[in-house]
């Protein structure tokens, strides 16, 4: 391993402790009410996000869910804003406008995380298509999960994407599972990835909780998109820990010992051994997670010291130009 | 200068403005073999990367316009005919209306969504949609619905170079009528600018796209008994010349709105409720709705053409509000 290798392998282990140990500290204060409304975590999920996001260069473009605070984060989001968007405040990434589904930063390429499943497919093709159109070489990666496939934004953007040849990357994160309901109850095919076969599109299987496994297939597909080959479909076999959304536990069904079973394939832990397998000092690795920690616990600090928006805030960006604030909010 | 058709302004529009930003390009269904005479020679002089057919998916073309849009392009979609917004709502709702706020002013998306109001020529109930109401009530979109192709032109081209997503609904029973089209490349009229059609001070009648001639019409026939009717166009309902509006209320007051969509929830109604709220002080009668009845679009001729707006039913209305006048010299 060169040192240049290992620099990359540092900062993959960095970004997925961040999304991990940011989550963890974002569950326990919305457990004490401190972050309002949902919170759907990613945690199981981090190989996935930062494996895919580790092949892209920073100008490209990356779309996310409402599983949104990984996919930021591993295309390298500073966490300030991101930890003052989740508690409201003026200071947070979308001003407090978007919260928990929608951390995102254009400034590293984030085109936005969405809630509405599926919706982010076309919107990757379009800005696919607006590097074609500029030539300007960057690619657009898109974030979804298993149940997102059955939607027809999926498939549409898909064919759009394949048959205009756009630079676009398609990550199917499979949990298997939409909220409660398994995939195999869904997906009428046993890998989600078969279904880039009607478009004509190259597919890649790999395991989501291997981030350097993720990073080669991405790296395909980007290599691909790049130099005019057009869209692949990379599916990452992942899973999630924790219910569809925070304190959602009646709707999940009983999953049996499968969480268990998964955490045995941790993506942080199994990296964390492979690093120190390879020589890596535990010592450092042990570095950079107290680093890690430093830093969100003053991303949570900065937020709770950030002030609320203002009440006009609520009427800036619907249009570019501030709407008029009516006579009852002022009054 | 030269007298032009509506369906030659929106060429003019979009030629001229591919022509000035090379950011502008336009997709949609057809668009090459130029169906309905918008893109004539467009292939020619931009090339398939700037004018491009999509596949039949308005989700997916409609929200790739979105995602291209925040990357820097400026697209110009043509989703046809305003029905073929249903499948789309998705994109137009949830991420072009919404992507900019819930980002908190990270994105911004200027595009144009071109679509017609194809109605009155037994086409049937899903072909026959005058829809830019429903789209009212999501904010963040603008919405223009012109008149005539003058206004066309001017609006479609300050559209195009907007920073905020526009949907241009082109009212088909306007298509074939001409105006003089300036040949200035900076001929803009700016969206949330109304216009006075004419000015008369007994009755303002505030029309909308195709309603408007039809407006102009009953004006001339309610002259003749002495009545002066004022027709006020917004030619943009989002944003909405509300000034203009209550200043011709103010003058005449009097108000029938005249509107080709169903009349609840429809764009005349949300102005009702305006002049209601807002000039209730200046007004002699109540505010009338002239609209199309709550039915779906029948095919059959002989009972479509019934249900829409029609310079008669505003001239019984303008008769009902202002009394029945004799001519002078009668």
């Amino acid at each position: 391993m060169t040192d240049g290798q290992n620099d990359r392998s540092l900062e993959k282990y960095r970004r997925m402790q961040r999304i991990r140990q940011f989550e963890d500290l974002a569950e326990a204060i919305h457990a004490q009410g401190e972050i309002p409304g949902s919170l759907h975590t990613y945690a199981g999920q981090e190989a996935s996000g930062v494996g895919a996001c580790m092949a892209l260069d920073d100008t490209d473009y990356m779309v996310g869910t409402h599983r949104s605070h990984g996919h930021p984060i591993a295309k390298g989001a500073k966490l300030r804003p991101l930890m003052a968007e989740l508690l409201g405040k003026a200071t947070g990434i979308c001003k407090g406008k978007g919260g928990s589904m929608h951390l995102s930063d254009f400034s590293v390429g984030s085109l936005g995380e969405t809630s509405i499943v599926g919706s982010g497919v076309p919107v990757a093709a379009g800005a696919a298509l607006g590097s074609k159109l500029q030539g300007n070489g960057r690619v657009a990666l898109c974030f979804f999960g298993d149940g997102a496939t059955n939607e027809g934004a999926f498939h549409e953007g898909m064919n759009l994407a394949a048959v205009w040849a756009l630079p676009a990357i398609f990550v199917c994160e499979n949990n298997g599972y939409a909220v409660s309901t398994p995939a195999s109850a869904t997906v009428p095919v046993k890998d989600v990835a078969e279904r880039a076969r009607a478009y004509g599109m190259p597919s890649i299987i790999v395991d989501g909780q291997d981030v350097d496994a993720v990073e080669a297939a991405v790296a395909e597909a980007v290599g691909r998109a790049r130099t005019g080959g057009g869209p692949t479909l990379v599916e990452t076999k992942t899973y999630r820990y924790a219910d569809h959304a925070v304190n959602m536990g009646r709707v999940l069904l009983d999953r049996g010992g499968e969480v268990d079973e998964w955490r045995k394939r941790d993506p942080l832990a199994l990296y964390r051994a492979k690093l120190i397998a390879g020589g890596t000092a535990a010592a450092l690795l042990d570095a950079i997670e107290r680093e890690v920690a430093d830093e969100v616990a003053d991303a949570l600090q900065f937020a709770r010291d950030s002030a609320w928006p203002e009440q006009a805030e609520a009427f800036d960006d619907v249009f570019v130009d501030r709407l008029p604030i009516p006579d009852f909010i002022t009054a | 200068m030269a007298k032009a058709t509506f369906l030659e302004a929106i060429r003019q529009a979009q030629y001229e403005e591919m022509t000035r930003d090379e950011r502008v390009f336009i997709m949609g269904e057809d668009i090459i073999c130029n169906v309905f005479g918008t893109t004539t020679g467009f292939v020619d002089a931009f090339g398939t990367e700037r004018v491009r057919d999509t596949p039949i998916s308005e989700n997916g073309f409609i929200g790739a316009a979105g995602g291209a849009a925040m990357v820097g392009m400026r697209p110009i979609v043509d989703a046809t005919i305003s029905s073929f917004l249903y499948p789309a709502m998705d994109q137009i709702m949830s991420i072009i209306a919404k992507s900019r706020y819930i980002y908190g002013g990270q994105a911004r998306l200027p595009l144009v969504i071109r679509s017609c109001l194809f109605y009155g020529n037994s086409n049937a109930a899903q072909h026959s949609d005058r829809n830019y109401s429903m789209f009212m009530n999501v904010p963040g979109l603008k919405i223009m619905v012109p008149s005539n192709a003058h206004d066309m032109k001017g609006m479609l081209k300050a559209a195009v170079r907007d920073d905020d997503p526009v949907l241009c609904f082109e009212d088909s029973t306007c298509w074939m009528s001409k105006a003089e089209l300036p040949d200035d490349p900076d001929f803009l009229i700016p969206l949330g600018k109304g216009d006075i059609k004419r000015e008369g001070s007994d009755v303002s009648i505030i029309a909308i796209g195709g309603a408007v001639p039809l407006a102009l019409k009953a004006a001339n026939d309610l002259a003749a008994e002495g009545i002066s009717a004022e027709v006020v166009d917004p030619r943009s309902l989002v944003p909405l010349d509300k000034e203009l509006i209550l200043r011709s209320v103010r003058k005449t007051g009097r108000a029938i709105t005249v509107d080709p969509a169903h009349q609840t929830c429809s764009a005349g109604s949300e102005i009702a409720a305006i002049i209601a709220e807002r000039a209730f002080d200046a007004l002699r009668g109540p505010v009338l709705r002239i609209a199309t009845a709550d039915t779906h679009l029948p095919f059959s001729p002989a009972i479509e053409k019934a249900l829409y707006p029609s310079p008669e039913r505003i001239v019984a209305a303008a008769r009902k509000l202002v009394g029945v006048r004799q001519p002078e010299n009668a």
